[in-house]
């Protein structure tokens, strides 16, 4: 593990892990305190937009995305999110929310240019993969649409658990296919994503891990219903859990 | 019937399963399989993308070099800016020929102009003579899929249809006819060939039109294309504006990656290049040809921000690999085109009332985007058309203030933390029931942390506070 002391880093910590996961949050802290950052948490912060830009409701998306612009301007040092996802609405989103709209459109290329996924800035950016993490059990890593495919990242979670102390990482089949989460499509389409999630669980199951890893909130609720609702005993957790996680001496 | 009411139907249908399984997953690795055999595979997705990029570019140069090459050939173009006038214009072609019988090869825009309906209504007998979609027609159906528009069949299905209209063959029961799948296919090949000989008329689709050579080009598996382009007196060729390509050294690249995606060949069984009608030195041909060129809502698709639909190829890739098709199908659609792409192009060109919410059906997962061999950016484009069909209908009214109460409560920081607290207390009496369907779904409240605990931000206070 090699230490990068004192970098500024700002805590997006997405509006889902506020809410209800807030563990994954302190998760997070800890991983980038042990690599020695100072890390900031913007108090003005909610939410990156999402649910409305997805749901084609731009109009109310686009004042959202503008204050996480507002929020997250005035900071110094990188963005970091515990979430593909998040971070993929602002790559991606915000310049389509703000095409006609120079100023914002600006504003989103400077703060794109500081804002990284959790696994990505501690692999890509820290150039660290080993945490000194401890986490005993078999684990398996089930890939966010949205990290995988908008923000093209395959290795960078992968690669931080395969250095995590007494886990086994085993694959999961079918990996690469959706959780059937999708955001709202989870509430209006209720059935559809879950015969869509039953997939995924009964992939969990085949895989023989107890615990499946993931680095978006969304996904793992959505996965963690359904693993409790059909009486499974294995659960999904977020990625900065598992690295968080030290032997105790 | 609604989306909502087709696809509850659709997810009940246990049968349907089981062939969409099948498909899925036969599609998928047979797909990889071929694209991972094709040396630069990436680098060829790239130039297929280049090479369709720069003919919607120059879409009009394009399509006068084509209709002077085929009329150079002796061919007949012919233009038609809907779909009416398209069917009339076949219709007119086929008439002028005392036309009694029409053999099809498959076409998804014949599908999407209603030719057939046209054709039978003037009382012309029109067969489809590729295996699926003869199927399709026997039984009364609909295809659900634009490269097997059977596959929401099983052989058993097949098997069934056919004995009731041809009986069995000689010597053989029900169910050794159900597994011979060589027995099922001659069966419909004894029934075709007579129509082949018959037909008065042939209609086709048009894969690429080749700007540069007037040659059109079929790609099929069966080489009912070639027979219906041939052995007819009259061969009609009907093409979207789009399917244009600028040379035979692009159409090479193109066919390339259209074969793997589609149906994870290297390249189709039969790959017909139609230049003309007979020449007084060949054998075969038919004494006409005719192009129909069919705008039908594409020149102002190509106007649009959604442009990118028209370097569609209609490989069916996208439909294989989504994982909602791959739960309801092609019908709960309702629409010719189905799956990621046909939720796009279905309210481009049928219009967003009628098809809008059909971008409602995805996770936007971006499989799609992920396997398109021109790489059209599918997951974007469904956002979009979501933001226009809202624009369009005005949306749910309670979405709408769902949407506009999120969005005020996400910028006032007293209302975001009054909300939490609401969202949080909600979930919390909703994960009691077991099946109510929200995201908790059943979840245990002791299973998800933020049911107890406080939320991050009060966490963080907290812990500043200690290290202060």
């Amino acid at each position: 593990m090699e230490k990068s002391s004192n970098m500024q880093v700002q805590l997006f910590v997405t509006c889902l892990v506020d809410a209800i996961h807030p563990r994954i949050g302190e998760a997070t802290v800890a991983v980038l305190e042990r690599l020695r950052m100072s890390i900031g948490f913007p108090r003005g912060q909610t939410c990156c937009g999402q649910p409305a830009y997805n749901a084609g409701y731009h109009r109310e998306a686009r004042p959202v995305a503008i204050r996480f612009l507002d929020v997250f301007e005035p900071t110094e040092g990188v963005i970091v999110t515990p979430s593909g996802s998040c971070a993929a609405m602002i790559h991606h989103g915000f310049p389509e929310l703000f095409r006609e709209d120079p100023y914002n459109l600006s504003r989103s290329k400077s703060i794109i240019k500081r804002t990284y996924e959790l696994s990505q800035f501690l692999v890509n950016v820290l150039g660290v993969t080993n945490l000194n993490a401890h986490f005993d059990g078999v684990l398996t890593y089930h890939p966010s649409c949205h990290l995988l495919r908008d923000l093209g990242e395959r290795d960078a979670p992968l690669r931080l658990l395969h250095e995590v102390q007494g886990a086994e990482v085993v694959p999961l089949p079918r990996a690469e296919e959706c959780c059937g989460f999708g955001g709202l499509f989870s509430v209006k389409m209720s059935s559809l994503s879950e015969h869509i999630a039953r997939r995924k669980t009964s992939n969990i199951r085949a895989s023989g891990a107890a615990t499946c890893v993931t680095c978006d909130t969304g996904c793992l609720m959505n996965i963690n219903g359904h693993l409790s609702r059909e009486g499974h005993a294995a659960e999904c957790i977020h990625l900065a859990q598992v690295l968080a996680e030290q032997e105790i001496p | 019937m609604t989306l909502q009411s087709r696809i509850h139907v659709a997810l009940q249908d246990d049968h349907l399963h089981q062939a969409l399984d099948g498909n899925y997953l036969r599609s998928l690795e047979s797909r990889s399989t071929a694209m991972a055999a094709l040396p630069d595979a990436e680098e060829v997705r790239d130039r297929a993308r280049d090479i369709r990029v720069d003919t919607l570019a120059h879409l009009d140069v394009y399509l006068e070099q084509l209709e002077s090459q085929v009329t150079n050939h002796g061919g007949v173009v012919h233009w038609a800016e809907n779909a009416e006038q398209a069917a009339t214009l076949v219709l007119q072609i086929a008439e002028a020929e005392g036309a009694q019988l029409v053999a099809k090869s498959k076409s998804m825009l014949t599908e999407e102009i209603g030719l057939n309906e046209v054709l039978q209504h003037s009382g012309l007998e029109v067969v489809e003579t590729d295996l699926g979609e003869y199927i399709i027609q026997l039984r009364g159906d609909r295809p659900s899929h634009i490269i097997a528009p059977a596959i929401h069949l099983t052989r058993t299905d097949i098997a069934q249809l056919f004995e009731t209209h041809f009986g069995l063959p000689n010597g053989v029961n029900s169910q050794d006819f159900r597994r011979d799948v060589p027995l099922l296919i001659e069966t419909a090949r004894k029934a075709l060939r007579k129509v082949f000989l018959d037909a008065d008329v042939g209609v086709s689709g048009v894969n690429f039109g080749v700007a540069e050579t007037g040659a059109l080009c079929l790609v099929t598996n069966e080489g009912n294309g070639r027979l219906v382009t041939t052995t007819p007196r009259v061969h009609v060729a009907v093409m979207g504006i789009e399917r244009v390509v600028p040379t035979t050294f692009d159409l090479e690249i193109m066919l390339r990656v259209l074969a793997r995606s589609a149906t994870g060949q290297k390249i189709s069984c039969y790959t017909t290049m139609v230049s003309g009608p007979r020449r007084s030195d060949e054998a075969d041909g038919p004494d006409e040809l005719h192009l129909v060129i069919v705008d039908n809502g594409r020149t102002s698709l190509l106007d649009s921000e959604l442009s990118e639909a028209l370097l569609c190829i209609r490989c069916g890739a996208c439909l294989n690999i989504c994982p909602v098709y791959r739960e309801i199908g092609g019908h709960a659609y309702d629409s010719v085109y189905p799956g990621p792409i046909g939720a796009i192009i279905s309210p481009a060109l049928g219009g967003l009332r009628k098809y809008g919410e059909l971008a409602q059906a995805s996770t936007i997962c971006g499989a799609c985007k992920d396997v398109c061999p021109v790489r059209i950016d599918i997951p974007s484009m469904l956002i979009k058309t979501r933001r226009q069909h809202l624009e369009t209908t005005g949306g749910a009214p309670t979405w709408n203030v769902v949407m506009k109460v999120w969005s005020w409560a996400m910028r006032w920081m007293p209302a975001y933390t009054i909300g939490l607290t609401i969202a949080r207390l909600c979930m919390r009496l909703l994960s009691r029931f077991p099946h109510y369907t929200l995201i908790s779904r059943g979840t245990n409240a002791s299973s998800v942390p933020g049911f107890i605990l406080p939320t991050f931000r009060k966490l963080w206070k907290r812990r500043k506070r200690v290290l202060s």
